[in-house]
């Protein structure tokens, strides 16, 4: 019985630091309708400024607090620098873009932090005069931790306080539920979205400062943190700071417990479970407030229609693929493979992005899935490679249905942050889940059967997979079905008033996009011979938008386009630096700010206009 | 009015926080009605609407449609019932083109949204072009949605409200944002197909030239209530609609 309350009062601790991240990504998104996924990075950077600074602020012991003061500070302001110079400019455009502009910055601080402080663990500083513990119903508890436990429920009342009792927290608040009618008022909004970000951002970094004493600092913390705050902050409900404290709460305390009764691998579930409880019951939140009745149907940007090349340049094409491993040598071939893989995996994120409009920042759960469903049959099934080769997109659409029974219940911005949890929550089961998955050691030895290992043979499987794959996709976006998913993209209650069950079309796009998937990480599999954690990270995902963000993004022949020049600038990235992420990041910066219509956008039919006929 | 109603409103009540939206309304809406409701702003006309679309869920009491119950029913349900609506705030597919708009309605009214297989640009062709030249938009099949003109759009709305071949069809302020003109002919469209399809019509409304010109039986709220209901010349006299109301607008 003591040990659970023990293990509850260290569930408390971490659920303040939760609190504290989850609250500034709430209050953001509350005001600003942008979920910042640099939030993750801003504590992180946080915790490395402290440490830094910690130990060279010549103030003695309080050298330390000194230092995660400034240390916040600072990621204040870099917040609120952030929202000036990047976030202004993409307010108005589609959402996916405030997404990916975000993400961009989380590849480039990602980086940053690792070229200033290295890969390795960084033990975290003693904080003076909260070294020791404190004897609690007989056992020791450190006494930082209930430090920890007092300043959450401190900036929980300030932030009250702020919210409630300032002129500027009202107007945060009435900006946060009724931005237009704000706007009517005459104050002016500027301010309002800087503050909110400086404020937010300021959480972060308290977070981040305050996580110095209690663990070893490492650059993927920023991954770690910010899935668990989506999560909260779903389950609390978005926009609400006391859902996050509420959240953070539950969360802490749920994966307190687990601990103590569950194995390693599935904590992740427990917490899976209660977010899809929470889901079923109250889909805004425990604390959120449903979206207002869907009176007025307004109407969504209007987005380009599907666009198939012409049959010249599909014949050209598929001709040069076709004796493409005559001509080039192997190890270009296995590249070309390489290309096809991430081609079909794009093409299928294309048709949940760019033809339904669901924004789905997991994607690579399903390519991942796709790739460990080929490699587990083939390793521990006893199945013969073709089969398992096949089995893999059949495990990853089973996943899609799985995830995407919860995801298509939101959309928007709260669809892609649970799909990213989703995706997160898979990645941690293949991750630890050590007997049958291998952990980080991955699987080896996924090579595929003789008769189709030398490298043109496999190019061939790999091209009838992806090219007739993406084929396969392209008469899906012109069927009936592809047509009423483009409808529910552009007015979603207008779909649902023409008898379309929207939230069951969107499941199945998101079956036939995580099966697609599959297949493409079931080629990549047999092509490396292994399959890695690494394949379903977010990471992962974010490149799958980036190439169908660079090849076009309303256009399923931007998949493979964007996967060639992917490879391309990989290639010859990686060859200059290992900072590829920072590259990657800059070049989504660029994409996103520069050129939102990708490559292929300039090409095919131009809008039609009324009374123009078909240009 | 022995026959059977096709719509019931039976009690039925609606809260938003504090404020009692829809209270206590009942109505019946028989076959081959054109049924105007009426009221000031904050009446609860559009939240009456939303729970008859299925697009909110009542507190209380039950609405049927053909004796059949269907207060909690997704809005694609009550649509698959027989009842077409048009949003006041035209809501139309506008990367499609107009032709598409209406292909997409015609397939999901068959139950092919979900094929995977077909070319969707070479199926119900004809039905389409034939359900746009009712509505005077077949000039214009190929276009984008998006460029369309309010009072085309507007006359788009009326297809897919149509497409799927409903009986009773619901209108939400169909006449508003447009100039009187084009009022005109509007409702002289909806009229002539409401003939010629025996359908049953309800239809909120500001403009009460509108309302009085083609409404067989009028509905007056206020306040969440019903106030008075009966023909456009008794609802004309009444006292209490004229205080209330009226007033101000004859």
């Amino acid at each position: 019985m003591i040990a659970i309350l023990l293990q509850i009062l260290s569930g408390l601790t971490h659920a303040m630091i939760l609190f504290l991240i989850a609250s500034g990504l709430s209050l953001i998104f509350g005001v600003t309708r942008t979920i910042n996924f640099a939030h993750g990075s801003f504590y992180m950077l946080a915790a490395y400024l402290t440490l830094s600074l910690g130990s060279a602020l010549p103030l003695g012991w309080l050298g330390v607090y000194a230092a995660m003061v400034v240390a916040s500070a600072i990621v204040a302001l870099l917040g609120g620098l952030v929202e000036v110079c990047f976030l202004r400019r993409v307010y108005r455009s589609p959402e996916l873009y405030q997404l990916l502009l975000t993400f961009a910055l989380v590849l480039v601080i990602g980086d940053a932090v690792k070229f200033f402080w290295g890969s390795e663990h960084r033990i975290g500083l003693r904080p003076p005069g909260l070294e020791g513990s404190v004897p609690l119903l007989g056992q020791l508890v450190p006494t930082y931790d209930l430090a920890v436990l007092t300043v959450g429920p401190a900036v929980a009342l300030g932030l009250w306080c702020l919210l409630h009792r300032t002129r500027w927290g009202i107007l945060l608040r009435a900006a946060a539920s009724d931005r237009e009618m704000v706007a009517a008022l005459g104050v002016s909004q500027a301010p309002l979205f800087t503050g909110a970000f400086v404020v937010g951002s300021w959480l972060a970094g308290l977070a981040g400062a305050l996580q110095v004493p209690r663990q070893p600092l490492t650059n993927v913390m920023d991954a770690a943190i910010i899935v668990e705050a989506f999560v909260v902050v779903v389950i609390g409900g978005m926009g609400n700071v006391f859902g996050a404290f509420l959240g953070a709460v539950l969360l802490g305390v749920l994966q307190s417990l687990g601990i103590l009764w569950l194995p390693r691998e599935f904590h992740l579930v427990l917490v899976f479970l209660l977010m899809a409880a929470v889901l079923i019951l109250r889909p805004w939140g425990l604390l959120g407030r449903p979206a207002p009745p869907p009176a007025e149907a307004g109407g969504m940007e209007p987005t380009p229609g599907p666009f198939t090349p012409p049959r010249w340049a599909m014949a050209v094409g598929g001709l040069a693929l076709l004796v493409a491993p005559l001509l080039i040598p192997t190890f270009a071939v296995w590249v070309l493979v390489e290309i096809l893989a991430f081609a079909l995996f794009a093409g299928s994120l294309q048709l949940l992005v760019g033809t339904g409009g669901m924004i789905s920042f997991g994607h690579a759960a399903y390519f991942g899935l796709g790739a460990y469903g080929a490699a587990l049959l083939l390793k521990h099934g006893g199945v013969a490679m073709p089969a398992a080769f096949l089995g893999g997109p059949v495990l990853a659409g089973l996943a899609a249905l799985a995830f995407g029974y919860f995801c298509v219940r939101l959309r928007g911005i709260p669809f892609a942050m649970l799909t990213l949890a989703c995706a997160q929550i898979a990645y941690a089961v293949v991750h630890q889940w050590y007997d049958v998955t291998g952990g980080d050691n991955g699987l080896l030895g996924i090579w595929p059967a003789p008769f189709l290992a030398p490298a043109a043979r496999y190019y061939y499987l790999a091209l009838t997979a992806g090219a007739g794959g993406l084929l396969l996709l392209q008469r899906i976006t012109g069927s009936p079905f592809g047509l009423t998913l483009r409808a529910a993209r552009d007015q979603a209650l207008r779909c649902e008033a023409i008898g379309v069950d929207v939230r069951s079309h969107h499941l199945l796009a998101f079956l036939v996009a995580g099966a697609f998937a599959g297949l493409g990480g079931s080629v990549f599999a047999f092509l490396k011979g292994s399959v890695f954690p690494e394949y379903l990270s977010v990471s992962m995902s974010v490149e799958s938008l980036v190439t169908i963000l660079l090849g076009g993004i309303h256009r399923l022949a931007g998949a493979p386009v964007g996967a060639l020049l992917f490879k391309v600038l990989d290639t010859v990235v990686t060859l200059h630096t290992e900072y590829w992420q920072a590259v990657l990041g800059l070049v989504l910066l660029l994409a996103v700010l520069a050129f939102p219509k990708g490559v292929m956008g300039f090409l095919g039919p131009r809008r039609r206009v009324r009374g123009g006929g078909r240009g | 009015m022995a026959e059977a109603p096709l719509l019931e409103v039976r009690d039925v009540w609606k809260a938003f926080g504090g404020v009692q939206a829809v209270a206590g309304v009942r109505f019946s809406v028989y076959p081959e009605d054109m049924l105007a409701v009426i009221g000031p702003n904050g009446a609860g006309k559009t939240t009456l609407f939303n729970l008859l679309t299925g697009n909110l869920a009542c507190d209380r009491g039950r609405i049927a449609f053909r004796g059949e119950r269907i207060d909690g029913i997704a809005p694609h349900r009550i649509w698959r019932l027989g009842v077409g609506r048009t949003f006041q705030v035209p809501a139309v597919f506008r990367s499609l083109s107009v032709r598409e708009n209406v292909q997409a309605a015609l397939l999901s009214g068959q139950g092919r949204s979900r094929n995977m297989a077909a070319r969707a640009s070479r199926l119900l062709v004809g039905p389409a072009d034939a359900l746009l030249a009712q509505v005077g938009l077949l000039e214009y099949a190929d276009d984008d949605c998006g460029s369309l003109s309010l009072g085309d759009l507007k006359r788009m709305e009326l297809a897919l409200a149509l497409a799927g071949t409903p009986s009773l069809l619901l209108l939400d302020e169909p006449t508003a944002g447009m100039s009187s003109e084009e009022r005109g002919d509007l409702m002289t469209l909806v009229s002539r197909i409401v003939r010629e399809r025996a359908l049953t019509v309800l239809f909120t409304e500001h403009d009460m030239e509108v309302v009085f010109a083609a409404a067989t039986r009028i509905l007056v709220m206020h306040q969440g209530r019903v106030l008075v209901e009966g023909s456009p010349t008794a609802v004309r006299e009444d006292p209490e609609v004229r205080r209330v109301y009226l007033g101000g607008l004859l």
